[in-house]
């Protein structure tokens, strides 16, 4: 594989700092998102309430400062929000910004590499101040600082009521300070009586706000009974949860299970759904109407237990209009920080495919000659006859060929993509009326212990990664797999001849499947290179390595994820891959790099899946935390994050036109998700069991679901995708109406002799290939 | 109920005596009782946290057992050592005693003598992984060949008889789908327009291909042909085949319309077979007979309460078919009578009726009565004992009074029997002691006397037997890593059903369904035995969710209990379901225990049938346990 050079790793520093800068004025609520390394400079701020007295001078400046920067990167349409907000004449920004500028370029705060001039700027005068002013009392810069991105993070999502205060540095898992929340004292007793209060309130409001306000249901229960577990009120605690923990909706069970073993102030300490629970505030998105009724309520009954815990706990992300149904609740709750925010899947995505690179059939050689001197294939005039002529136009929504530096391509890679076209014109055109056909290869004699199956993209090789360590290898074709030979016996070889790729070639180690150990625990996630000659594979052992498939050794092996490695993937263009595992960060890798180019993090629970868009410029990572995201390749920002699964999520699939994605998980079901809109638009019930697999055909009109419950499913992609309802409205409110239409959806279910289905695979002629173990 | 449910979770703790075992194990004397609790809440604390973890490490591993290694990699997670030399792929076999009023799950660790493993052969190396391929789907039509399930489960054939008009079924979009192949555009359009309206119960094609059709006519033909073991190759291939879902209504009539003829021409032995073929489809464990019991359930009764059933009412065992015909009766009431068909109160009325009749004949009653008596305790306690003294009257009238035609002293000799033997061990449960000779007589008249003997022979029996379950065990065999591996080519992979003639040992040659051409080895089979009445029930359920895996549940041979003066042979086997290729024979072996005197060719004289579908060399893994509990519970767990 050709080395990119200078290739993301050095040209994107520029960028990265940009958007790491950007990220804190766009008030990410994980404000860490894609820079897990170094510390948010905030960080030292603790929640608590910020209006705490403070220089008026002093907030002012800090205000300036952030217009300053935010003007410097052209954000405008935010600099205009926070100026009015904050009263600002429109000229006061010129002569503070100029003063601002001067400022030494401190960056002690966190660490943080940065060069851009203002954004370094603001926070060296932010470190400056707090660290002059004493500790406790004087925290005002700092605080007021968080105060304004946050403000400002609102204001992007024009929802000015939705003020809440939200502090910036939560996100350092310190327990202590995390916990330190919980100490504010109430009577133990009352807390059963101030819920049940809000409960018989909430019952008794009218149907069309009564659905909104019991989402609030879940988040206060949880809160409630970590703060009597945290003061010592352990009775008290095992009594409210008793009493209320049947009220929950059914598919919070899993959290509950846990939070139920959890009954002591010390199991508090090192309980990561706890630390998610704190670290994170729970969304809920309810409507203005609903909101009111709710907040005259509490006031009206000097809630303030209540009233705290709404406060400090959860960000209720209010919006205008018609308040949602139970159903449409429904259908995006179930996560385990809440809905997304509106906000966090408003960045463009840039979801259409590259163009193809124009590569000419072998009969023209000469020209094919030119354009490897050129170097530069993608470049050159489009051909006529070309067959990949689906790809002349650029897509609009497409982002730029070398937005990602992608690595060049080989004779080889030229060589496999006119077979690929050649495959392409004897596809058969799936559809409802004209079903694949399913070739099943069941693994015999695996004593439940395949974990993993991946096929090359050209359906000649099949891989199992099992539980016993090991990797296995076969070959599906009458061609046997081969060694390379020794390198004493490679230099015996004549180089110049023409078949010196076959010379080079063992013919004694030819087998039908080798055998690569090396892991020292269950391999999890197996991928094949786009070009056949590697294979990744990741492990409990919480290694990624990366093996020959020419030597059938391993080349490298990726340390970093330190725990389990629960997947991992080649990029469809080959040289990058991601990982993704129980350390909740997802990395993404060059093969030649052994340290990772970007860590992917913000999920609060094991990222289990992860997947490429066709287009190599994203990646979706699913996970424990029940909800899917879609992170920026280039910078590493969290573009999309999608709620609504009840279960971890096992398996992820863009569609072939990059447009959606579909994620199945251990609830059964199987979501649709449109990609530009940041929208739920299907949902495919019928599977009883978690969905290990999920694939579209080549053309996308299908989309098979293989799970634990021995089935393989095929749905109608086309008909799911065409109905959708994309209005204006639902655009900008994300509230969709999902008709349930699974049935109808449903081509075919094929059930397998009790083999669950862990793989999937649709040949380049739309033949699909499934893969499981045989559990008698 | 969920609510339940948490609270248990919330509240469930290990117990502080177990702290303080432990604690004395590692030589800490003196715990506190606060202490204990204390820790006893820590420990129950981090063991859930780590379950939680463990379960993780299960989703990942795509499995939905959970193993020890699951355990150890939680523990890993948490960066506390493993525990070592526990590596059990399989369930660990707690087994359970109980005794002084204390239930206790232990681990057996056998002392194990070196030399025993040392002088042992090594047992043979498991085989390697291999892959297979073969065809789940063909344009969206599943082919029928070994390595798919059978066409339509049994659960979903329970559905469409009992919910016809439910729509939106499992496969009801597969069978639409096979029309449409079958029957080209028009089924095609006239789904498209299905839509919306309202969808109608797609139609269940039964034709059957050649191949189908040779293997019905050599079935047919064995079961009713005069060679005892093809017929024994041909029943147990009914009882265990997956595949004859097809079938069942040919099979269904043919069965019908042989009693029709026969019990016309009173050819006994040719009736007897048909109730063997009753019995076989019965014991299919992958067949719903639901749909056809308008034709079985006749013919049945038919065999049950016949006048005449054979030429030589006099000499001919046909009361044998009649217990035989019973039990089938009562075994079609258990599996199949809803609130919607009622059946077992139909047939109760029917038998009641002809019963009560004074003209009916002495065959007729007997088999009224067989039929009631099968039904269970409750229908003897509510319709049998009550009639006793009247029956007695009778039976006295024939046996003590003028000569009559032998046959009917026969008859009455025969129901008397029968009345004793059904009635005795209910009334023993019923009465309380002392049996009073006298009491008898004027509770049950003419029969008391004798009834009184018999009553006290149950008792005694019932002692003896309650000794016996005092001791519950469960036998519990582990599977042995002994696998054979059989080649064979990958015929089934490619096309439809491509049956072979396979060669059995005994050079007939049976026609069967799947390609005995097995690819894979069988799984390790696994075995339990129980032994055990009610007391022993739980703790084997217990174990077995344990251990047993999602396999298809095993065939069961529920063979009907037999009278108290019998010993009957109870025998309970666990075959897993069909292996994926069909290779792992279903060892299926019924003994019907019958009265010693039944020289009928009811008995099947060879007890274990040889099963030599496959050529694979597998060890049946069976074991005899002779119950001595009179209709000792037979039901396997599943």
């Amino acid at each position: 594989m050709a080395a990119v050079q200078g290739g993301l790793v050095d040209a994107d520093e520029d960028k990265d700092i940009k958007t790491e800068a950007s990220n804190d004025s766009w008030g990410n609520n994980n404000a860490n998102d894609g820079r897990l390394l170094s510390p948010s400079p905030g960080s030292s701020a603790s929640a608590g309430s910020n209006k705490s007295a403070a220089g008026a001078s002093e907030e002012q400046q800090t205000l300036l400062a952030v217009l300053q920067f935010l003007r410097k990167n052209k954000l405008t349409e935010s600099v205009e929000i926070l100026r009015r907000e904050a009263g600002l004449p429109e000229d006061s920004l010129e002569p503070k910004g100029a003063e601002s500028s001067g400022a030494g370029s401190g960056g002690a705060s966190g660490g943080v590499d940065l060069e851009g001039g203002d954004a370094s700027s603001l926070l060296s005068r932010v470190t400056a101040s707090s660290t002059a002013g004493a500790q406790a009392p004087t925290k005002g810069p700092i605080q007021s600082a968080a105060w304004l991105t946050d403000k400002l993070s609102h204001h992007s999502a024009s929802c000015p009521t939705a003020k809440l205060t939200h502090s910036a540095g939560e996100d350092q898992p310190d327990v202590n300070v995390v916990l330190s929340a919980y100490s504010q004292q109430g009577d133990p007793a009352l807390y059963e009586v101030y819920y049940s209060g809000l409960k018989r309130f909430i019952e008794s409001v009218l149907d069309c706000h009564r659905a909104e306000l019991s989402q609030v249901f879940y988040p206060l229960f949880v809160h409630m009974y970590l703060e009597l577990v945290y003061n010592n009120h352990e009775s008290e605690a095992k009594a409210f949860f008793e009493k209320f923990s049947g009220d929950q909706e059914c598919y919070y069970e899993d959290d509950l299970r846990v939070l139920s073993s959890l009954t002591k102030k010390e199991h508090m300490r090192g309980n990561e759904t706890l630390l998610d629970f704190r670290t994170s505030k729970f969304v809920l998105r309810i409507s203005r109407d609903s909101y009111q009724l709710l907040k005259r309520h509490l006031q009206e009954r000097q809630n303030n237990q209540i009233w705290n815990i709404i406060q400090e706990h959860l960000y209720i992300d209010i919006f205008d209009g018609m308040p949602r149904s139970k159903s449409q609740i429904d259908a995006m709750s179930g996560s385990l920080a809440g809905e997304a925010k509106r906000e966090a899947n408003k960045a463009k995505v840039y979801y259409g495919l590259l163009k193809e690179p124009e590569i000419e059939l072998p009969l023209d050689d000469e020209d094919e000659e030119a354009e490897n001197e050129e170097g530069k294939p993608k470049k050159k005039k489009p051909k006529k006859d070309s067959l990949g002529s689906k790809s002349k136009k650029q897509d609009p929504n497409a982002p730029s060929q070398n937005r990602i530096p992608l690595p060049e391509l080989k004779d080889s890679d030229k060589l496999d993509k006119i077979m690929y076209m050649k495959e392409a014109t004897k596809r058969i055109r799936l559809g409802p009326d004209n079903l694949p056909s399913i070739c099943f290869y069941s693994f015999l004699n695996a004593y439940q212990g395949l974990t993993a199956v991946d096929f090359t993209d050209d359906s000649s090789l099949i891989a199992g990664g099992f539980a016993d360590s090991t990797v296995r290898v076969w070959s599906v074709t009458p061609k046997k797999l081969r060694k390379v030979k020794s390198a004493a016996d490679l230099n015996l070889i004549d180089k110049e001849s023409d078949d010196v790729l076959e010379r080079i070639m063992d013919e004694k180690t030819a087998s039908e499947s080798k055998i690569l150990c090396g892991h020292s625990g269950p391999v999890y996630g197996i991928s094949f290179s786009p070009d056949r000659n590697y294979l990744l594979s990741s492990s409990e052992d919480g290694t990624v390595r990366l093996w020959s498939l020419q030597t059938f050794t391993c080349l490298v092996g990726y340390k970093g994820h330190n725990y389990p490695v629960w997947d991992t993937q080649f990029s469809p263009h080959g040289y990058y891959f991601v990982s993704g595992g129980h350390d909740r960060v997802a990395r993404l890798w060059a093969t030649d790099h052994y340290q990772p180019l970007r860590m992917f993090s913000g999920h609060l629970a094991d990222v289990t899946c992860t997947r490429f868009h066709p287009n190599s410029n994203y990646v979706a990572t699913g996970s424990s935390d029940r909800t899917i995201r879609l992170w920026d390749v280039l910078n590493g920002n969290c573009v999309r994050i999608f709620t609504g699964h009840k279960g971890p999520i096992h398996a992820l699939a863009f569609s072939p036109n990059g447009k959606f994605l579909a994620s199945g998980a251990t609830d059964g079901r199987v979501l649709l998700w449109d990609i530009g809109h940041g929208l739920m638009v299907g949902e495919l019930k019928g599977h009883t069991d978690t969905i290990y697999s999920l694939r579209f055909s080549r053309d996308g009109e299908i989309l098979a679901s293989g799970s634990m419950d021995n089935t393989v499913r095929l749905w109608d992609a086309t008909k799911a995708f065409d109905d959708l309802e994309t209005d204006d409205f639902t655009a900008a409110t994300g509230h969709i109406h999902l008709q349930d239409n699974s049935q109808e959806l449903l081509l075919g279910t094929y059930m397998t002799k009790s083999t669950p289905v862990i793989h999937l695979h649709f040949t380049r002629r739309n033949l699909l290939l499934a893969a499981g173990a045989y559990n008698p | 109920m969920a609510e339940e449910r948490r609270q248990k979770q919330c509240s469930v703790i290990l117990p502080t005596e177990s702290m303080k075992a432990m604690a004395e194990s590692v030589g800490v004397g003196q715990l506190q009782e606060e202490s204990c609790v204390a820790i006893s809440e820590e420990v129950s604390y981090r063991i859930k946290e780590i379950a939680q973890d463990a379960l993780k490490f299960m989703h990942h591993g795509k499995r939905r057992k959970l193993t020890t290694s699951d355990i150890d990699n939680a523990l890993k997670l948490k960066n506390v050592e493993p525990l070592y030399g526990f590596q059990s792929q399989e369930f660990i076999p707690f087994r359970f005693a109980s005794g002084g009023g204390r239930e206790l799950h232990f681990y057996e660790e056998r002392e194990v003598d070196l030399s025993d493993i040392i002088n042992t052969p090594l047992p043979r190396v498991p085989l390697d992984v291999s892959l297979k391929a073969h065809w789940l789907s063909i344009e969206g039509v599943q082919p029928a060949i070994p390595e798919n399930p059978p066409p339509a489960p049994k659960e979903q054939q329970k559905a469409e008889s009992t919910e016809p008009l439910k729509v939106a079924k499992p496969g009801q979009e597969e069978e639409a789908a096979i029309q449409g192949k079958s029957q080209g555009a028009t089924a095609a359009d006239g789904k498209g327009k299905e839509k919306g309206l309202i969808r109608l119960k797609p139609r269940s094609t039964h034709e059957l291909s050649v191949e189908q059709q040779l293997y019905y006519k050599e079935i047919t033909e064995a079961c009713v042909g005069s060679c005892e073991a093809k017929r024994a190759e041909a029943l147990q291939s009914i009882a265990t085949d997956p595949g004859l879902y097809q079938m069942l209504p040919r099979f269904s009539t043919f069965i019908s319309e042989g009693v029709r003829v026969n019990v016309v021409q009173n050819n006994l032995a040719l009736l007897i077979y048909l109730m063997r073929m009753v019995k076989a489809l019965m014991d299919n464990p992958t067949l719903y007979l639901e749909k056809y019991l308008h034709e079985l359930i006749p013919a049945v009764v038919t065999c049950i309460v016949s006048k005449q059933l054979c030429l030589r009412p006099d000499v001919d065992n046909h009361w044998a078919l009649r217990d035989f015909a019973a039990r089938l009766m009562a075994q079609s009431c258990k599996t199949f009578s809803t609130t919607t068909n009622n059946i077992q109160s139909r047939i109760t009325k029917t038998f009641t009726k002809s019963w009560l009749d004074d003209k009916t004949q002495w065959t007729t009653r007997y088999g009224c009565i067989a039929g009631l008596a099968e039904l269970g305790p409750d229908v003897i306690k509510t319709l049998i004992l009550p009639r006793l003294t009247v029956e007695g009257a009778r039976i006295k009238a024939v046996m003590e009074g003028p000569v009559v035609s032998n046959i009917d002293k026969i008859g009455a000799d025969h129901v008397q029997s029968l009345l004793l033997k059904h009635c005795a061990s209910v009334i023993a449960k019923i009465r309380p002691q002392p049996d009073n000779v006298e009491q008898y007589r004027t509770d049950y008249g003419y029969l008391g006397p004798m009834l009184c003997s018999h009553v006290m022979k149950a008792r005694t029996q019932a002692a003896l037997q309650a000794q016996q379950v005092n001791r519950t065990t469960l036998t519990i065999t582990q599977p042995r890593p002994t696998l054979s591996v059989s080649q064979s080519g990958l015929s089934g992979s490619t096309g439809p059903r491509t049956p072979s003639i396979i060669k059995v040992p005994s050079s007939l040659t049976l026609m069967s369904p799947r390609p005995g051409t097995p690819s894979q080895p069988s799984p390790p089979a696994t075995k339990y035995i129980v032994m055990a009445t009610s007391a022993g029930t739980a703790t084997t359920q217990q174990v077995i969710t344990l251990s047993s895996s999602q396999s298809a549940s095993p065939v069961t041979s529920t063979v009907p209990s037999a009278t108290s003066t019998l010993q009957p042979l109870v025998k309970l086997e666990s075959g897993s379901g069909p292996g994926l290729t069909g290779s792992r024979p279903l060892q299926k072996y019924i003994v019907v225990s019958l009265p010693s005197s039944a020289s009928s060719s009811l008995e099947p004289k060879s007890s274990v049938i040889p099963t030599s579908i496959s050529s694979t060399s597998l060890e049946a893994g069976m074991k005899m346990e002779r119950s001595e509990s009179p209709g000792a519970s037979t039901q396997s767990p599943h």
